[in-house]
């Protein structure tokens, strides 16, 4: 066998001690894992911030082109559920943090409530955007596939909404039906970011198997780290998404 | 050792291939499928690209074939608008992008830097599977009829006119798009948690640093492309959408959205070419890279740059004229560390001590090609110049000499620079000088022309053409013809050295980086124990040094 190590130095080479079983065979140090693996996952969102700016990008320009459109098409949201919405993932963010807590702190039970109650609470979003999708589809509000622009031609026909916006006008044809353009970045964006709560929530089921076996409260918190800074950061796409889509036409 | 050749074999007679090495360690298809190893995923990518390369050369061939006469002689107009676009498609997304960084960064880049591996090896595998997803999607559009966009996907040509298949085309780019991020996130961690004991970073080498580069790009632009496509995609689908002025959309927002990352991507096809050149400039001229910290310095710079001038693929798209000078300055900014790296190169050769091995004829291909492609872009970059020329073939030649004379000529160098390396075996020296000329020839005889065309005003993206132009177009598929003759020859000597190519040793280039102090083919882990890197990048005189002490304690 040839020589490969010419440059390596002796006095420096490595003695095998007993390493821990979560210590990926290319790292020196569960250190070194930790801090590069921690390092990988802030990349990564920093490609999601990238992504959705596409979105956003479109949104903020159509925003400015419609604006008349998009103001009354914004009224059509339910404020109510958006809220509680809001609600429902900022609690989730807190018991994810919570979990990370403990399986920092070696909680085995805790983790485990800790990541159901976050389990939980994310599909209580999807349920509640689930309401919202299913009122957008009844309203023929879904751009595409179940349109109609009545709501914008005459607010008055729409008596639930027109008594939050009285002020609201009837709009020209042409614009009413750039109505459509703001439900369909509505459902692009929230969609997209509902996608991301979908994977989430799967790699949630997936650790709360594992932390029951144990796999978290060892000492090795990456993989709980990691994903919290996933979650967190799902979650601030929709402290962005909320404000921008629900709240800033509201006077 | 003669004067002419730096090549050092050991002596054939006892000299054996490593019996442990990375491709003896497992056998069986499923330790390749299910691998960790850098080393065997670049392998996967670089038999993978290999492959689409030539579906996508062979695409071209067809392209050259009907341009050989001024009617739409071999297909009708619509299947030319197919074969341009899938050519398009296949050659920017399935090869130039993945072409140096998944292959020969994903075979190097853990080694020079000390480490056992790329610091995530499952995200690495997971690449290379999207990778192979895409390019089954492409493949498919393929066969269910194609698409007729152009690369570009321009909207609403794309979202509106044409009822080829674009969803799935779109599907696929994302899907590669996605295995492009992992590849280039995998890389930024591994250059930055994973350097072996006193690497730092002004002593790794710089195709480190432009694949740095490269990756920065790849981290930030790919993740728009992406999105852009999912919009494309979701508007085809519900007829409504963002892009399309028959729904009250923005063209130029596509456009705007589309050249954000795709201009940047240029860069990420050139910067690992670049990366090559300095390693081999280097090596072949027994002289540390001049300037390092600039050249190193510029690659960042091209990255930094290549994110600010991407309106400039849109000057005749209406886009406002103060926009356009300022991108135009912009474009001219990027023209800088360019000329930075081959002026550097150009003074590593001075009083180096050349000889002309098959990677460095390659690489100077590379800078006489790349020059040119360079400085055309220059005309490009001015506005004036941009709205005669644009949409012609000197467009076409623009970027087919920076993308095939440089990068395809920098993969080819960088193939056969590390295929020592990567196999244990010598390619033939003779033959591939000789093909690494043919494709010199054969590339300036194809896409000369094409710039004489371009300044006369033919147009890209047609199958037909005036009569007056096909002197030049007889010329170009000519050379087209030579330049297929230059890519099988890599192709079938590459192949054939696998068997009876002579046993390279450990450092048959006499080259410092550390992948070259380890034996060909390297260990699964790359090295026997932790190295410590104690001299800086190109030291030639360490290592003689490192030798004479070899030599000493052997004897």
């Amino acid at each position: 066998m040839s020589d490969s190590t010419a440059i390596s130095n002796s006095a420096a080479a490595e003695t095998h001690h007993e390493h821990p079983p979560y210590q990926r065979h290319h790292f020196e140090t569960v250190e070194q894992q930790a801090d590069t693996t921690n390092f990988a996952m802030w990349l990564f969102l920093l490609t999601e911030v990238m992504f959705f700016g596409g979105l956003f990008t479109s949104y903020l320009i159509m925003r400015n082109w419609y604006y008349p459109a998009f103001v009354e098409a914004s009224h059509q949201l339910n404020i109510g559920w958006g809220t509680a919405n809001t609600a429902v993932l900022i609690m989730s963010s807190f018991t994810m943090a919570m979990g990370v807590w403990s399986a920092e702190t070696r909680r085995k039970g805790a983790l485990v409530l800790c990541l159901s109650l976050t389990f939980v609470l994310g599909l209580a979003f999807l349920g509640i955007k689930t309401i919202e999708y299913h009122e957008k589809w009844e309203k023929h509000h879904v751009p595409g596939l179940n349109w109609s622009d009545a709501s914008f031609l005459n607010p008055a026909s729409d008596p639930e909404v027109h008594k939050d916006y009285p002020g609201d006008q009837p709009l020209a044809p042409d614009m009413a039906q750039k109505a459509q353009m703001y439900f369909f970045l509505y459902f692009a964006m929230t969609g997209m970011h509902a996608l991301h709560m979908i994977i989430g929530i799967s790699i949630l089921g997936f650790m709360i198997v594992r932390a029951r076996a144990g796999a978290y409260t060892t000492g090795h918190v990456t993989y709980v780290e990691n994903f919290g800074l996933y979650w967190h950061f799902v979650d601030i796409i929709w402290i962005f998404l909320f404000p921008l889509l629900y709240l800033i036409s509201r006077h | 050792m003669s004067a002419a050749t730096i090549v050092s074999l050991p002596d054939q007679s006892t000299a054996r291939i490593p019996k442990m090495n990375f491709l003896t360690k497992e056998n069986g298809l499923l330790s390749w499928l299910l691998t960790g190893d850098h080393k065997r995923i670049a392998t996967l990518y670089l038999i993978s690209i290999t492959f689409f390369f030539f579906i996508g050369g062979s695409l071209a061939g067809l392209i050259r074939l009907e341009l050989l006469t001024p009617q739409t002689s071999l297909m009708a107009a619509d299947t030319y608008n197919k074969v341009f676009t899938m050519h398009g498609v296949i050659m920017v997304f399935l090869f130039l992008v993945p072409s140096v960084p998944a292959t020969i960064g994903n075979f190097v880049i853990p080694m020079m830097v000390g480490a056992k591996d790329l610091a995530l090896p499952k995200v690495n595998l997971l690449s290379w599977y999207l990778y192979i997803i895409a390019g089954f999607m492409v493949i498919y559009t393929m066969a269910a009829g194609g698409v007729d966009t152009g690369w570009t996907f321009t909207s609403p040509l794309s979202t509106h006119y044409l009822n080829t298949h674009v969803i799935s085309t779109g599907l696929a780019i994302f899907v590669a798009g996605f295995s492009s991020i992992f590849t280039g996130l995998n890389f930024i961690v591994t250059i930055h948690k994973m350097r072996c004991p006193g690497m730092t970073w002004f002593r790794l080498p710089l195709f480190v640093w432009a694949n740095y580069a490269a990756s920065i790009l790849m981290v930030l632009g790919t993740p728009v492309l992406a999105i852009t496509l999912v919009l494309v995609v979701l508007e085809r689908t519900v007829h409504i959408g963002v892009f399309d002025p028959a729904y009250g959309g923005d063209p130029i927002l596509f456009q705007h959205l589309f050249w954000f990352y795709s201009h940047p991507a240029v860069y990420i096809m050139i910067l690992p070419g670049m990366g090559v050149i300095s390693e081999v400039i280097s090596t072949f001229s027994r002289k540390r890279v001049f300037g390092y910290t600039a050249v190193a310095f510029s690659s960042v710079a091209i990255a930094v740059f290549g994110f600010f001038v991407w309106a400039h693929h849109m000057f005749i798209m209406g886009i406002s004229n103060y926009a356009a000078l300022v991108f135009s300055l912009l474009t001219m900014l990027v023209a800088v560390p360019s000329a930075i790296k081959i002026f550097n190169w150009a003074f590593t050769l001075y009083k180096g001590s050349i000889t002309f091995e098959t990677p460095m004829l390659y690489a100077f291909g590379f800078m006489g090609l790349f020059t040119i492609g360079g400085m055309t872009g220059v005309f490009l970059g001015s506005t004036g110049t941009d709205i005669h020329l644009t949409e012609t073939y000197f467009i076409v030649a623009h970027f087919h000499f920076v993308m095939v004379g440089g990068m395809l000529m920098a993969f080819l160098s960088g193939i056969h620079f590390w295929w020592p390396k990567w196999t244990g075996r010598m390619y033939p020296e003779k033959i591939s000088q000789f093909a690494a000329v043919v494709t010199f020839i054969g590339f300036n005889f194809t896409f000369f022309p094409q710039f004489i065309l371009g300044t006369l005003g033919m147009p890209r993206r047609y199958a037909a053409y005036p009569p007056e132009f096909q002197a030049l177009n007889v010329f170009s598929t000519a050379g087209a013809t030579i330049l297929g003759v230059g890519y099988l020859l890599p192709v079938l000597y590459l192949t054939w050295s696998l068997k009876y190519g002579a046993i390279a040793g450990n450092n048959p280039w006499q080259a410092t980086g550390l992948e070259w102090q380890t034996q060909s083919p390297p260990l699964t882990e790359n090295f026997l124990e932790t190295p410590i890197m104690d001299h800086e990048a190109y030291d030639y005189e360490w290592l003689e040094q490192q030798q004479q002490k070899e030599v000493a304690s052997v004897g």
